[in-house]
């Protein structure tokens, strides 16, 4: 195993034993969604009919608000004891060190979506008309898509200040393709009435794109003076 | 160069008055659509000179990404804003002729929405330089530029599956126009791109005599904490 990996792959543990020991961002992720699900079904009281149409829209947007809080703490937890800069002086690769941390909150957002899934299909009356293994594609896709953006301006978002307020400005208007997208896919695979394989594709270039994108410019933004 | 600075402002002032008049007053009435029309002298130049500014910020960027050369970032900054400032005036100029054309002031077609996303990004874009300090808020703007253009592909083909409304570009587009309505466009598009770089210089100046107060600030504070001993 090269030293690259085994790097990563140090620094996904730390991360997923650190979460599984407080579970600070699970459980507030969680309380997040559940809060926008409870007052999303207020404000439109939907029929199955109908819920099926906006569900879509609905699920993207409340895992979105709730991954913005678990990206948030991805790097102002190295900021203590000035990990982040021994971890600049030191010759481990940054690739290695973004990639477990994309990784660790694509398992965190994972985590919330399995655990909210039942939630919006008890609420909501869900129930796919079309192909509904294709939900799973859109999801590790969708979250891929979240996550690989949303760590990278964690990281630039980390350099200014309100650091909190910035990470959703920057995010959400580069998310937009891919949101819609998500949306979209969701909202053909549970109505049935059209093909998601344009959107699948899109999704999946929005991946490539800018997985490429935050591999090839982290270094740079993580030795930004 | 500083001589060029008035002649380049004289010859705006000129131009935009020649261009004025010209749309105005000696531009053919549309058999359809009347008058109103004559806001597209207005609106298309201003997504010209936008994109001019934009793909301007995109290249300084690059180029300071590689070179780190701090006037590429004066010049990122300048153009940034003016591709803003240009991009509001599009967004507000097509709902003026839509209501009457359409009859409605918005509608979520391809061109309206990608342009639409073109602003957030860059309002983003200039909200990260605003909140970013020091040596390290050029670089920062700059990946995010970087991402912006990776994304503006995406953004198009994303909103190209919905049915679009906005009329096909009439030049180099098959449309038909009238040879003088057309003329008169691309005299009130140079006017525009030149009273853009008129502005676009004299923010980029500004930008630079900045950057020069802050040294020398930093540089005399730095002097007055050592002398009083």
């Amino acid at each position: 195993m090269s030293s690259g990996t085994s790097i990563a792959r140090a620094t996904l543990l730390k991360d997923l034993r650190l979460e599984w020991r407080s579970k600070d961002a699970i459980n507030s992720m969680l309380f997040f969604a559940l809060l926008v699900v409870v007052i999303f079904s207020f404000s439109f009281d939907p029929t199955a009919e109908e819920s099926r149409r906006i569900a879509g829209g609905l699920v993207w947007v409340a895992f979105l608000f709730a991954a913005v809080v678990a990206l948030n703490q991805t790097w102002a937890r190295e900021l203590r004891n000035q990990v982040l800069d021994a971890y600049r002086v030191s010759p481990a690769p940054a690739n290695s060190l973004f990639l477990a941390k994309a990784l660790g909150n694509f398992i965190f957002v994972a985590v919330l979506e399995v655990l909210m899934t039942p939630l919006f299909i008890v609420f909501y009356n869900l129930r796919a008309e079309g192909p509904a293994y294709q939900l799973l594609v859109v999801a590790l896709l969708g979250t891929w898509a979240l996550v690989v953006n949303g760590t990278f301006f964690a990281a630039i978002s980390l350099r200014t200040r309100s650091r909190e307020i910035m990470l959703p400005l920057l995010l959400f208007p580069i998310s937009i393709p891919a949101l819609l997208a998500m949306v979209e896919a969701t909202s053909s695979i549970l109505t049935g009435e059209f093909s998601a394989r344009f959107w699948i594709v899109l999704l999946a270039a929005y991946d490539v794109v800018f997985t490429m994108a935050s591999l090839f410019l982290f270094e740079l933004v993580l030795n930004a003076e | 160069m500083k001589r060029a600075y008035p002649i380049l402002a004289v010859l705006t002032v000129a131009l935009l008055g020649y261009s004025l008049y010209e749309a105005l007053v000696v531009a053919p009435t549309d058999r359809l659509q009347g008058d109103v029309y004559r806001i597209i002298y207005y609106h298309v130049p201003s997504a010209w000179t936008m994109f001019t500014f934009f793909a301007i910020n995109f290249v300084a960027s690059v180029i300071y990404l590689i070179r780190r050369n701090l006037k590429a970032d004066a010049v990122a900054v300048a153009a940034a804003e003016l591709g803003v400032v240009f991009n509001t005036v599009v967004l507000v100029t097509g709902p003026l002729w839509a209501r009457p054309v359409w009859g409605i002031w918005w509608t979520w077609d391809i061109r309206l929405t990608s342009t639409l996303v073109l602003w957030l990004i860059y309002v983003s874009y200039l909200l990260l330089r605003r909140f970013s300090s020091g040596g390290q808020m050029p670089l920062l703007a700059a990946t995010l530029a970087v991402f912006g253009a990776l994304d503006m592909p995406l953004v198009y083909f994303s909103i190209w599956f919905f049915r679009t409304q906005h009329p096909q570009p009439v030049v180099g587009g098959g449309g038909s126009i009238d040879p003088r309505m057309l003329h008169i466009w691309l005299l009130n598009w140079f006017a525009f791109e030149c009273f853009g770089l008129l502005v676009f210089w004299s923010r980029y100046r500004l930008e630079i005599m900045r950057r020069e107060v802050e040294e020398t600030r930093e540089l005399e504070s730095l002097l007055e904490t050592r002398s009083p001993r």
